[in-house]
C-alpha cells in the first residue's frame, strides 16, 4: 500500500532492510524446521540425553542412575501390531540377562491408554519396567517415527545401535547387545 | 523400452528448457530478436515433448509395468482403467510430472497469441515461465525420477534404479501396491488436476508482472494482459478447493468438509491473495492506483503456490494429504527463498516508478472499499499462515507439538469474513472516484430494509445464534444487492431500448461480462457462505449402540437399523455395509447404506458415510463399529447438516459466474485495446519527456 | 466430587505418590459413583469430550470422528473416566499430562504459545494504520473525478468515460 501524496517520496531505508530481515528471518524458521524434519532418528554414537521413565507400577527410572549398564530403550504400543511380534523375544532377551546385571530394559509405552498397556504387558508376561511416553517427551527424545522401535545405549551413555521395526529372533536381539557388554 | 523414451524426453525437455531461458535473455540483453524467437520456439517445444513424457507414463501405468517402482507404487491389478490413468498424479513423482505437463501447456498457450505490441514483454515471460518448469524437470530428474526399475544386482541385493546396474536383473514383480484408496474416489481424480490447474496458471500473471517489473514499464499493460488469466486461475483454484471439501465430506467420514488441516491451508492461501489481487487490480486499471501493492500481491501469490507445494511435498508439516517425505525439501526451500528474494528486489528496484497515477478522492468511493477489502484478506491470510506454520515454529522452541486448529482458525477470521460479506453488499453500489453517504444510502436502502425483514423473519422463526444471525443477514443483504443491481440495469436497458426484460438482462450481462459475471460470483460466494453458517451454527449429532430393530431420532428424522452384511469385494475390499431405513414424520424417506471399507493391499480402512441429500438439509450416518455376529449391534453416529447443499451449488454457480466474466468478447476487446492503445502512448510520452 | 481436590495434585506436582493415591481413591470412587447413578456414561457423552481432544498420532482429527483403533481406545478410556466421575476438564488434562499439549485444539495460553494468538492481530492492526493513513489524506479533498451514478450501467458510455477519465489525467500529467 503506498501513499499517493507522496509518490516521489524514495522508499525508506528502514523498510527495505525490514522487508529482507523479516523474510531472511521467516526463511531461516522454515530452513531450520527442514532441516529437523529430515534429520531422522538419532545417530550412532552420539551421547543420549539424560530421561526418566515413570513406569506403571509408580516408579521413576532415571538414566542417571543407570551409569555403566548397557540400556535397551523399546518402543511399543497396544494397539500397534508388529509390536507383538518381538514382544515374547524381548521378555525372553531381559530374562537372560536380568541375573548378569550389566544390561537394562526399558519399555516407553508410546501414546496409549493404560488399560489397554496393561493387558498387553499381561498378556506377555512382560516384567522388565514399562510406563506410558509422558507428553511423548522420552519419544521425542529419540526423534522415533513409529513404533516398534528400540534403541541400545552403550555402558558410555552413547547410542550404540538402533533398530526401526520388530526384531525377527531373539538371537537378533542379543547380537546388538553382547558386544556392548564385553566392552 | 517406454521407460527408456520417457527418461529421454524429460531430460532432453530440460535441456530445451536451460536453453530457452538463455537463448531469451541473450537475445533481450544483445537486441537479436531471432534469439528470442528461439526461445519461445523451445518454449512452444516443452509441451509435445511433456506430453510425450505423461504418455510414457500413462502407458506403463496401464500396461501394468509392476518393475517401475512408481507404477508398483500407485497401482495394482484389481483398480479399473480409469484409476490407473489418473494414478498418474496418484503419488510425488507423477505428481510432478503432471505440474510440469499443466505448466508447459499454459506456458505454451501464452507464446502463442500476437506479441506485436507486447514485445518487450516476452523474453522475460519466457525466462519466467521456463525457470519454474526448469525447476520442477530438474526435480524429477534428479530425486523423483519415475521412471527408476526394481534391479536385483548379482550379490542378491535389491536396488532401484534408472539404468540397469552392471551383472543386475530386472525384478517383476506380480502385482503393485495399489493406490491409495482415500484416493480412490472421482472427486479424487479431478480435485488434484483442477487445483493444479489454479496453481499454473498464477504463474502466468506472475511472469508478466515480473516482465513488467524488468523491463520498467509502468502501465497496467501485464495486468490487462494477465485478467483473463488471474481470473481462469482462480477459477480452477476455487473448483480445486470446493471438490477437496466435497471429498473430504464424502470419504472422510467425519461430518464435515474443511479441516484446516495444513495442506487445505496451503492451497487456501494463494486463493487468498489471489482474490485480493483480481479486486486491487481492478483499481490500478479504472484509477491508476496501487501499482506497487498489486505486484506485492502477484508476488506473494506466487510465492505461496511454491510455498503450498513445499509443504505438502517435503515433510516439514504433517498432514493427512502430505506425500511422503522426500528429499526434494531443501531444493524446494531454495527455490522459495531465491524467487523471492529476487522479486522482492526488482520490486524495491522499482519502487519509484510505480508511482500512483492518482489520487483517492473519498472514503466511500468504490477504490476505498476495496482497499478495505484488500486489507481483510490480508488479514485472513495473516491468521491462516501464522496458524499453519505455527506448530512448526513451536516445536523448535518449545520442544512441544501443538495443534492450530478449527476453533482457532473461526474465531479468528470469523469477524473478517463477516466484514467482507458486508463489502460484498456495500462495494458494488458505490462508484469510482467518489461516492458519498447519501448517495451510497440512497443505492443502498431498499436491499437493506429487505434483508431487515428476513433478520426478523430468521428471529421470529426462533434463531437465537448471533453468528448465525449475523451471517445469515449479511447473505440476505448481498443476495438484495446483488439482484437488485441486476433488476436496475435490466429496467433501465429495457427503458432506453425497448428490449423485452429477458433480453435486457441477456444483453446487459453479455454487454458487460466481467461486471456481471463478478455479481454471479459474489452470488456464489453468498450460497456457499449460507452452506457454511448452515453446518457451521447448526449442525447436530448423536450416537448410539443399535440392535436390528431399534432406532434414533435426529432433527425430527427416525433412522432404523435393519441389517448388517459384511463380504469381499473383487477389487481387494472388504466391506461391512449396514442397511438402515429413513423416516420423518411417519413418512417412509428410503434407506442409507453407511460402510467401512478394508482395503487389503494397502491395509487401510475408509469409513464411507450414507448420505441423503436435500435442499434444506443432510443425514449423514457413518457405521462406527459393529459386532461380529450381524445378529448384535451396531453402533452409528449421525449428523444432521442444514444447508450444506447451498456450499456445491454455489461451487456450480461460480464456475458459471467465472465463464461470463472471462469469456473473450472480440467487440469489448477492442474497445478496451484502444483505451490502453490512448493510455500507453500517454505513458510513453511522460517517460519520453523525462 | 470428592475426587476434584486429587486431580488438582495430579496438575501441580506429578509425583508417584499422587498418583497411587489417586488410583487408588479412583477405584473408590468408581464404584461409589456407580452406585450413586449406575447408568454407564452415552456415546453422546463420551464424544461431547473426544470432540475438543484431537488424536495424539493422526495428524488434525478430533478424538470423535477418528477411525483408527488406536482412537477407539481413547474413546473408551474417556468412557472409563467418565464412569469414574471424573470432570471434562480433569479429562483433558489428563490427556495433556499423557500425551502433551497437541491433543488440544489450540495451543495452551501461555509462553511462547502466545505468539500464536498476538501476532495475526498486531499484523491486522499494522494494515489498518497503513489503509487509515492512506485514506484519511482525501478527506478534505474535493471531488476530482466524479463518474457519478448516471449511465452506469451502459457499458459503452462507461467505456468512453474511461477513455475520457484516461485524457484529462493526461493532460494533468504533463
Amino acid at each position: 500500500m503506498e501513499n499517493p501524496e507522496e509518490t516521489k517520496k524514495t522508499l525508506p531505508r528502514w523498510a527495505v532492510v525490514t522487508a529482507f530481515v523479516v523474510l531472511l528471518g521467516f526463511l531461516g524458521i522454515l530452513g531450520w524446521g527442514l532441516k529437523n524434519a529430515q534429520q531422522g532418528p538419532v545417530k550412532v554414537g552420539q551421547p543420549v540425553p539424560v530421561f526418566n521413565l515413570t513406569t506403571f507400577d509408580g516408579q521413576v527410572v532415571s538414566t542417571s542412575d543407570l551409569k555403566g549398564k548397557v540400556i535397551v530403550v523399546n518402543f511399543w504400543a497396544s494397539w500397534c501390531k508388529p509390536c507383538e511380534q518381538e514382544a515374547a523375544e524381548l521378555e525372553e532377551a531381559w530374562q537372560s540377562y536380568r541375573e548378569s546385571d550389566q544390561v537394562y530394559f526399558f519399555g516407553v509405552d508410546y501414546v496409549d491408554t493404560e488399560t489397554q498397556a496393561k493387558k498387553y504387558i499381561e498378556k506377555f508376561n512382560i516384567t522388565y519396567p514399562n510406563g506410558p511416553d509422558l507428553r511423548t517427551s522420552i519419544s521425542q527424545l529419540f526423534r522415533i517415527t513409529g513404533v516398534p522401535e528400540t534403541y541400545v545405549i552403550d555402558k558410555n551413555g552413547n547410542l550404540a545401535n538402533a533398530k526401526i521395526g520388530p526384531y525377527e529372533s531373539l538371537a537378533e536381539i542379543k547380537q546388538m547387545i553382547d558386544p556392548l557388554i564385553s566392552e | 523400452m517406454l521407460t527408456n523414451l520417457g527418461f529421454g524426453s524429460l531430460v532432453i525437455t530440460f535441456a530445451l528448457s536451460l536453453y530457452g531461458i538463455f537463448a531469451a535473455i541473450y537475445g533481450e540483453r544483445k537486441n537479436l530478436y531471432r534469439f528470442v524467437e528461439s526461445a519461445r520456439w523451445a518454449m512452444l517445444l516443452t509441451f509435445p515433448m511433456i506430453t510425450l513424457v505423461t504418455l510414457c507414463i500413462i502407458g506403463l501405468l496401464v500396461t501394468q509395468h509392476y518393475e517401475v517402482q512408481y507404477v508398483y507404487n500407485v497401482t495394482s491389478q484389481s483398480m479399473p482403467l480409469y484409476l490407473k490413468i489418473t494414478a498418474l498424479w496418484g503419488g510425488q513423482s507423477g505428481s510432478l510430472v503432471f505440474w510440469a505437463w499443466l505448466m508447459s501447456a499454459f506456458a505454451s498457450a501464452v507464446t502463442l497469441r500476437k506479441w506485436n505490441r507486447d514485445r518487450d514483454f516476452l523474453p522475460w515471460v519466457i525466462v519466467v515461465c521456463l525457470v519454474t518448469l526448469a525447476f520442477f524437470l530438474s526435480m524429477i530428474i534428479l530425486f523423483e525420477n519415475p521412471f527408476q526399475r526394481f534391479w536385483s544386482t548379482s550379490g542378491g541385493q535389491q536396488i532401484v534404479a534408472m539404468f540397469q546396474p552392471a551383472g543386475s536383473q530386472l525384478i517383476i514383480p506380480a502385482d503393485g501396491r495399489g493406490l491409495n484408496p482415500l484416493l480412490r474416489h472421482p472427486g479424487m481424480v479431478i480435485h488434484p488436476p483442477m487445483l493444479y490447474l489454479g496453481f499454473v496458471s498464477f504463474v502466468i500473471p506472475f511472469a508478466f508482472g515480473i516482465a513488467a517489473l524488468i523491463t520498467g514499464r509502468k502501465d497496467d499493460r501485464w495486468i490487462r494482459l494477465t485478467r483473463r488469466w488471474t481470473l481462469v486461475a482462480w477459477m480452477f483454484l476455487s473448483i480445486g478447493l470446493v471438490l477437496g471439501s466435497r471429498w473430504a465430506y464424502d470419504v472422510l467420514g467425519w461430518g464435515g468438509y474443511w479441516a484446516w488441516d495444513p495442506v487445505e491451508n496451503a492451497a487456501f492461501m494463494p486463493w487468498l491473495t489471489g482474490t485480493a489481487f483480481l479486486h486491487s487490480v481492478m483499481i490500478q486499471e479504472k484509477r491508476g492506483l496501487f501499482k506497487r501493492w498489486n505486484m506485492i500481491l502477484v508476488i506473494l501469490t506466487y510465492s505461496l503456490v511454491i510455498f503450498g507445494t513445499f509443504l505438502t511435498r517435503s515433510g516439514v508439516l504433517s498432514s493427512v494429504h502430505a506425500f511422503a517425505q522426500s528429499a526434494i525439501g531443501p531444493m524446494f526451500f531454495a527455490f522459495i527463498g531465491i524467487t523471492f528474494l529476487v522479486s522482492l528486489a526488482l520490486l524495491i528496484k522499482r519502487w519509484n516508478d510505480l508511482n500512483s497515477e492518482g489520487q483517492m478522492n473519498s472514503l466511500l468511493s468504490r477504490e476505498s472499499l476495496f482497499l478495505v477489502n484488500n486489507l481483510l484478506f490480508m488479514g485472513v491470510l495473516a491468521v491462516v499462515f501464522w496458524g499453519t506454520v505455527f506448530p512448526l515454529i513451536s516445536e523448535l522452541f518449545t520442544g512441544q507439538k501443538v495443534t492450530v486448529s478449527a476453533p482457532f482458525y473461526e474465531r479468528s477470521t470469523g469477524p473478517l469474513f463477516a466484514g467482507l460479506l458486508l463489502l460484498m453488499g456495500i462495494a458494488p453500489l458505490s462508484a469510482w472516484g467518489h461516492s458519498t453517504w447519501k448517495t451510497l444510502g440512497k443505492a443502498m436502502w431498499k436491499p437493506g430494509l429487505l434483508s431487515l425483514l428476513v433478520l426478523i423473519a430468521m428471529v421470529i422463526s426462533g434463531i437465537r445464534s448471533f453468528g448465525a444471525l449475523l451471517g445469515l443477514w449479511l447473505t440476505s443483504f448481498v443476495i438484495f444487492v446483488t439482484l437488485y443491481e441486476f433488476w436496475r440495469g435490466m429496467i433501465a436497458r429495457h427503458r432506453r431500448s425497448g428490449e423485452n426484460y429477458f433480453t435486457a438482462l441477456i444483453r446487459l450481462a453479455a454487454r458487460n461480462r466481467r461486471r456481471y459475471g463478478g455479481y454471479v460470483i459474489h452470488l456464489s460466494i453468498v450460497l456457499m457462505a449460507i452452506g457454511i453458517i448452515g453446518i457451521e451454527s447448526f449442525q447436530t449429532q448423536t450416537q448410539a449402540k443399535l440392535i436390528p430393530g431399534e432406532s434414533l431420532q435426529l432433527a425430527g428424522y427416525t433412522v432404523t437399523y435393519e441389517s448388517l452384511a459384511e463380504f469381499d469385494v473383487q477389487d481387494g475390499r472388504n466391506v461391512a455395509r449396514a442397511v438402515l431405513n429413513v423416516s420423518k414424520n411417519g413418512k417412509n424417506l428410503g434407506e442409507l447404506y453407511p460402510r467401512r471399507d478394508y482395503f487389503y493391499d494397502s491395509q487401510q480402512p475408509m469409513t464411507i458415510p450414507g448420505v441423503r441429500s436435500t435442499i434444506e438439509d443432510d443425514l449423514y450416518v457413518i457405521l462406527v463399529n459393529w459386532e461380529e455376529i450381524s445378529t448384535n449391534g451396531a453402533t452409528f453416529k449421525v449428523f444432521h447438516n442444514p444447508l450444506v447443499n447451498w456450499l456445491w451449488f454455489g461451487g456450480i454457480l461460480l464456475i458459471f459466474g467465472s465463464f461470463i466474466a472471462a469469456w473473450p468478447d472480440p467487440e469489448k476487446g477492442l474497445q478496451l485495446e484502444s483505451i490502453t492503445k490512448s493510455r500507453q502512448s500517454a505513458v510513453s510520452s511522460s517517460i519520453s519527456a523525462d | 466430587m470428592s475426587q476434584e481436590k486429587f486431580a488438582f495434585h495430579l496438575d501441580k506436582n506429578f509425583t508417584i505418590g499422587t498418583i497411587f493415591l489417586i488410583f487408588f481413591i479412583l477405584f473408590v470412587s468408581t464404584t461409589m459413583v456407580f452406585a450413586q447413578n449406575g447408568t454407564p456414561p452415552t456415546d453422546n457423552e463420551v464424544n461431547a469430550i473426544a470432540k475438543d481432544l484431537y488424536c495424539p498420532v493422526c495428524e488434525n482429527t478430533p478424538l470423535d470422528v477418528c477411525p483408527t483403533v488406536a482412537c477407539a481406545q481413547w474413546r473408551d478410556m474417556i468412557r472409563e473416566k467418565l464412569t469414574a466421575g471424573w470432570s471434562k476438564e480433569q479429562i483433558s488434562q489428563y490427556f495433556v499430562d499423557q500425551y502433551g499439549d497437541r491433543v488440544l485444539a489450540e495451543p495452551p495460553k501461555r509462553g511462547f504459545n502466545w505468539l500464536v494468538y498476538v501476532l495475526p492481530p498486531i499484523f491486522f492492526l499494522g494494515g489498518c494504520i497503513l489503509v487509515y493513513k492512506n485514506l484519511r489524506k482525501f478527506k478534505n479533498q474535493k471531488p476530482g473525478v466524479d463518474s457519478g451514478n448516471m449511465d452506469k450501467n451502459d457499458p459503452y458510455m462507461q467505456e468512453v468515460e474511461e477513455a475520457l477519465q484516461l485524457m484529462n489525467r493526461k493532460d494533468q500529467g504533463n
